[in-house]
């Protein structure tokens, strides 16, 4: 049995890793968003000045790794692995952020949930004593994300009331292996559960699934009720995928309600016309690395539950008729041990 | 006069397209396809041309009339040439339309660059 | 991991409930106007190229011109996609959205190259629609010259 694994998707770190810093960049739209004030930069152009938007992507990506090391205090030949990811084909926008940071890399790929599956894996390896300093590090771009999995953008079409707008962002994370917290104290990591959802104009209730499977093993797992937490917050559930995820857990005897909120509702205000809300790789990033972590220091919130949602489906899958399965990811993040 | 059927003609067939989008989450592409084999077909038996005998551009201006062009021009052709009119017809007929597409949306597709959504 | 038809059937019972539905009503509104305009724009070119002593056919051949031209234009300028939003089918139907349909990938993909990127792409949603329709209109074809 392993030492540090409680139930049966848990793992309890025996040396917790510190969140140290974190660094955002946004594009404008979400810079007119509710959250607008804690994000480190915010484009005024999402061309980012580069020739292509999968350009102007991977150069979020890169700044808001540099943003980060800067607020650290560190330099990139300090840190022993990044851990990154994006939603597009290959993971260019990581890969090629990784080409130009000169660290050694592993290209995550879980959709949306990267965000806190590269956080899990980097607090395995500081608790495993392989690593002092990680940096996880996610990026996503509407105008990119638009073009390799829905319409151009000049298409004349309507957008269905079930649908999310992807984040334009990049957020990143400094673990360390010493520091006085925050803390990851506990991971808890999802299966992929698909219950036969089609509609890729509708993630939220493709993920809702996955995303309660979770939270209920995180439970059980850890023993841990609601009344531990402060804050119960997922990724990209949007307006739509929350109310069905409130409703499975209420089902199952779980009412988060009053603790609960959503990173793709919180970021965008609802007259910015985004319909179920924001979702993408960066929408949980941003709002992790630049919203919570400021609340967490300011001690609005002591003990979080944060769980980023993916949906794993890709264009070709969809146009085959498959349906979307979903995935979850949740850490918990403690300023006390 | 004219102007009134036009705008009632068109908008009905619109309207139907807009109900079979919000009840059937069938894609603007699909729509496309259903509407212009569709066309054709009513085109073929000869009904769409009281359509637009009421209609007037309501009816040639939907993609139902690019269908309809198709099925008339092979029909033509058909009377004219016999069997070969059956594969030069439709696209003789359609022949402006198309390289119009083609031409200017290649040449717009050089001038313009895509702006994202606000 | 097998399926479980009766748990996905319960659960797409519940995501149903709470999905939002289209403001049908306000969308087939906006469709009718907006698909009765353009319509009325193309009455008026025909109306005009007829009474520059065009026959029907060539006044019809040269409104379908034109209002590719116009919908061409209009998505170069980056208008469509905002008529698009509001108007649904009804700036999807008219042979303009063709037009849309065919500049607005040839833009985007431009980056790409202009082979493989741009002249490829325009044909992802007309190539279908050319496809089908010739289709259908030789199958109408075939079955006239055996039949009359």
């Amino acid at each position: 049995m392993a030492k540090k694994k409680l139930g049966t998707q848990t793992v309890e770190f025996k040396n917790p890793p510190s969140i140290i810093a974190g660094g955002t960049i946004v594009g404008p739209k979400e810079g007119e968003g509710p959250l607008r004030d804690y994000f480190d930069m915010i484009l005024v152009d999402d061309t980012y000045g580069e020739k292509s938007w999968e350009k102007a992507e991977s150069k979020m990506f890169q700044d808001a790794v540099n943003l980060a090391l800067k607020k650290a205090n560190l330099k990139i030949s300090e840190i022993d692995y990044l851990l990154g990811g994006d939603l597009l084909n290959q993971i260019i926008s990581a890969n090629f952020a990784a080409r130009q940071l000169n660290v050694p890399h592993f290209g995550l790929y879980g959709a949306c949930s990267t965000t806190t599956e590269g956080l899990t894996l980097g607090a395995m390896l500081i608790d495993g004593g392989y690593a002092d300093y990680i940096i996880t590090a996610t990026s996503s771009h509407f105008s990119t994300a638009e073009r390799q999995f829905r319409y151009p953008l000049e298409q004349g079409i309507q957008r269905p009331f079930t649908s999310q707008w992807t984040v334009t962002g990049a957020g990143a994370t400094i673990l360390a292996s010493t520091g006085e917290g925050p803390y990851i104290t506990h991971a808890t990591t999802g299966k992929v559960v698909d219950l036969g959802m089609k509609d890729a104009n509708n993630m939220g209730a493709a993920m809702a699934p996955a995303a309660a499977d979770t939270i209920i093993t995180h439970f059980k797992d850890t023993g841990f009720t609601i009344e531990d937490y402060d804050l119960i917050m997922t990724g990209d559930m949007g307006r739509v995928g929350r109310d069905i995820l409130l409703e499975l857990l209420y089902k199952e005897g779980y009412d988060i309600e009053s603790k609960y909120k959503d990173c793709g509702i919180e970021i965008f205000d609802e007259s910015q016309d985004v319909h179920s809300g924001g979702s993408g790789a960066a929408c949980s990033a941003v709002v992790l690395n630049g919203w919570l972590l400021s609340q967490i220091q300011n001690g609005v919130y002591k003990k979080v539950l944060f769980m980023a949602t993916g949906a794993l489906l890709s264009p070709t899958s969809s146009q085959q008729g498959e349906s979307i399965p979903g995935i979850a990811h949740a850490i918990t993040i403690s300023t006390t041990l | 006069m004219d102007y009134i059927k036009a705008f009632l003609m068109g908008g009905l067939i619109c309207a139907i397209a807009q109900i079979l989008i919000d009840k059937t989450k069938l894609t603007p592409a699909r729509i496309l396809v259903t509407y212009v084999t569709l066309g054709a077909i009513l085109g073929g038996l000869g009904v769409y041309k009281k359509l637009i005998d009421i209609g007037g551009a309501g009816a040639t201006i939907p993609l139902l009339g690019f269908g309809n062009s198709l099925a008339q021009g092979v029909i033509k052709a058909v009377e004219k040439d016999g069997l070969i009119g059956v594969f030069t017809g439709g696209l003789t007929a359609t022949a402006g339309g198309i390289s119009a597409a083609v031409f200017f949306g290649y040449i717009f597709s050089l001038i313009f660059n895509p702006r994202t959504k606000k | 991991m097998e399926r479980d038809v009766k748990k996905e059937q319960e659960y797409k019972n519940i995501a149903q409930k709470y999905e939002p539905k289209p403001a049908l009503l306000k969308n087939i509104v906006m469709a009718f106007v907006v698909g009765g305009l353009i319509s009325d724009i193309g009455q008026f070119f025909l109306n005009f190229y007829l009474s520059r002593g065009y026959s029907m056919q060539d006044a019809n051949t040269l409104v379908s011109i034109t209002m590719v031209f116009l919908g061409a234009f209009l998505t170069g300028i980056g208008v469509y996609d905002d008529i698009g939003k509001f108007a649904g089918a009804g700036s999807i139907v008219p042979i303009t959205g063709f037009a849309n349909s065919i500049v607005s990938p040839a833009m985007e993909f431009k980056r790409e190259g202009f082979v493989f990127g741009a002249a490829a792409k325009m044909f992802t949603i007309a190539g279908p629609v050319i496809v089908y329709g010739v289709s259908t209109s030789i199958i109408i074809g075939l079955i006239y010259y055996f039949l009359k």
